[in-house]
């Protein structure tokens, strides 16, 4: 009983280990930066690069994370325009009254193409790398 | 049976593994000198990299060239040793950010919970103390339970492997929060301090797991 655990974490564990290396995606990007690339490559348009870390300046985590709705997910919320445009989301700030409104499409989409949805710098992805090590 | 269906997940691992080490980008040994000084970390020179320069951001794109660099925000707040290389709790503590309790409403004012759980550690690393206050500062409780914690002294597992894999604290640090490379901001509180009732405590998640 106590082996097939060991042998299943064993298993699990080099998946795991494949899956980071398969994955891996190297850039030094500042920490907490997440890119939402579920609808962007497909609509032919950029994908989105959120800055946590000038968020962090102006509001709590509990702003976005609890009033708002946000998952703890990167990819996890099923964000898309139209729900933006009718205040939800980004759409709750960038409505050009707290924030500069939907308008401004490049400095939302500004990832470069094909940038898969992460969250940058987490200790996921360095696990196999420390630092996130140059190229 | 069991066998046969170990032995072919991990053929299955090891082909994946062959598989995406042949797929790792081969560095290009004629593009740059081998024996740089850090060859494995960041050095601190590349820390906080404008947009244009941090790789994902598309630096033709007009919106980059709009947006601030890190190192500019980060110039008045205290530094800190990894992550953003940016110490938030004292930031805040000290006002140099104000960041807003509620989305439209500046002055709106938290519920600041101060209760520190002390969680015994295994081995040699000093105890964890997790304190209510600087996340409430934050968070809502919300955030926390009951998911990734029920709130009970002692009923959550917790340990270092879950925390790296993105779980239990590791749902926040080594993602936004502090990361996991700060060990000494959460293994505080030298062996043996801890009281009575966080033995007991840490005695707990025995009963707790079963659920
Ligand atoms: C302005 C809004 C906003 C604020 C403030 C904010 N976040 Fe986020 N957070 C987001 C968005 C947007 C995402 C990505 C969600 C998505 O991709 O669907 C995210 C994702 C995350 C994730 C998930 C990362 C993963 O594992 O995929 C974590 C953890 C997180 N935030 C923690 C925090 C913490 C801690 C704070 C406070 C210090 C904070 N956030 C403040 C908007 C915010
Ligand atoms: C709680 C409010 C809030 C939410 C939600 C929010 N933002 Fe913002 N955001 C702001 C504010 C305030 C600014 C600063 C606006 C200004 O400069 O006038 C800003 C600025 C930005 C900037 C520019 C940063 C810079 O360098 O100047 C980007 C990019 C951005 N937001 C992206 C996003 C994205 C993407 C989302 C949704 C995933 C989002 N924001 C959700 C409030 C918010
Ligand atoms: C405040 C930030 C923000 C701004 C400004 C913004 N977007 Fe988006 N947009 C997003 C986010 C977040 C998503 C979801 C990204 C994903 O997961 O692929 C998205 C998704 C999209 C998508 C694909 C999904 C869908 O709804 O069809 C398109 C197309 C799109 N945006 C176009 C635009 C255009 C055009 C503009 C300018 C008029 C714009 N966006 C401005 C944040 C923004
Ligand atoms: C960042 C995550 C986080 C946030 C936010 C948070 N808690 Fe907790 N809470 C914890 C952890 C971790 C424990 C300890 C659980 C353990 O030891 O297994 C805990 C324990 C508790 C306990 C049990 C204490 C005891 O002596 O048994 C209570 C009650 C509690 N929290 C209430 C709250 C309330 C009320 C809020 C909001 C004001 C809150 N928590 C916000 C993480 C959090
Ligand atoms: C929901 C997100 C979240 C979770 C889960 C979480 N934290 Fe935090 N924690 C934060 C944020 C945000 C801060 C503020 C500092 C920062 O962002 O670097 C913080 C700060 C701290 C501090 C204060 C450090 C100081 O300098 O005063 C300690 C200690 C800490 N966390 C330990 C823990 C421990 C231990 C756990 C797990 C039991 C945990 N945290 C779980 C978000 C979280
Ligand atoms: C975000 C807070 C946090 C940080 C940062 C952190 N730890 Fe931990 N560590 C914990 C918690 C929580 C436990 C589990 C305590 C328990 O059993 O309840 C733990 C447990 C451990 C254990 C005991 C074995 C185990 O897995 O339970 C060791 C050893 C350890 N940590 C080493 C480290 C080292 C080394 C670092 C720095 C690289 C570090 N920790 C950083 C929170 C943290």
């Amino acid at each position: 009983m106590a082996l097939t655990l060991c042998k299943r974490i064993m298993v699990l564990g080099l998946t795991i280990v494949s899956l980071v290396l398969l994955t891996q995606n190297v850039s030094h990007a500042e920490y907490g930066d997440v890119v939402m690339n579920k609808y962007s490559d497909d609509s032919g348009i950029r994908p989105v690069v959120f800055p946590h870390w000038f968020h962090r300046i102006r509001f709590r985590c509990k702003v976005c994370h609890a009033d708002l709705g946000f998952k703890f997910k990167a990819g996890g919320n099923d964000i898309n325009m139209l729900k933006i445009i009718d205040g939800e989301y980004c759409g709750a700030c960038h409505n050009g009254d707290i924030a500069w409104s939907v308008e401004n499409c490049d400095l939302c989409h500004s990832a470069k193409p094909k940038t898969p949805t992460q969250v940058h710098e987490s200790t996921l992805q360095k696990l196999i790398r420390p630092a996130g090590a140059p190229k | 049976m069991v066998r046969s269906k170990f032995l072919a997940s991990l053929i299955f691992s090891l082909v994946i593994i062959a598989l995406s080490v042949a797929w790792m980008p081969v560095p290009d040994a004629s593009a740059a000198d081998p024996n740089t000084f850090n060859r494995l970390m960041k050095p601190p020179s590349k820390r906080n990299p404008p947009p244009t320069q941090d790789g994902i951001h598309d630096p033709g794109s007009i919106g980059t060239q709009g947006l601030q660099t890190p190192r500019e925000a980060f110039k008045p707040l205290p530094q800190g040793q990894s992550g953003n290389y940016v110490d938030w709790v004292k930031a805040f503590d000290a006002k140099k950010i104000q960041p807003r309790f509620d989305s439209k409403d500046p002055k709106a004012k938290p519920v600041i919970m101060d209760l520190t759980i002390v969680r015994q550690v295994k081995g040699s690393m000093p105890d964890v103390i997790f304190p209510h206050k600087q996340h409430t500062e934050w968070l809502d409780c919300s955030n926390c339970h009951p998911v990734p914690f029920v709130p009970q002294k002692g009923a959550n597992q917790m340990s270092m492997a879950s925390i790296m894999l993105g779980e239990s604290c590791g749902v926040c640090h080594g993602k936004v929060a502090f990361p996991v490379a700060d060990c000494r901001r959460c293994h505080t509180e030298a062996k043996g301090k801890a009281t009575k009732t966080s033995a007991k405590a840490a005695a707990k998640p025995a009963v707790s797991k079963k659920k």
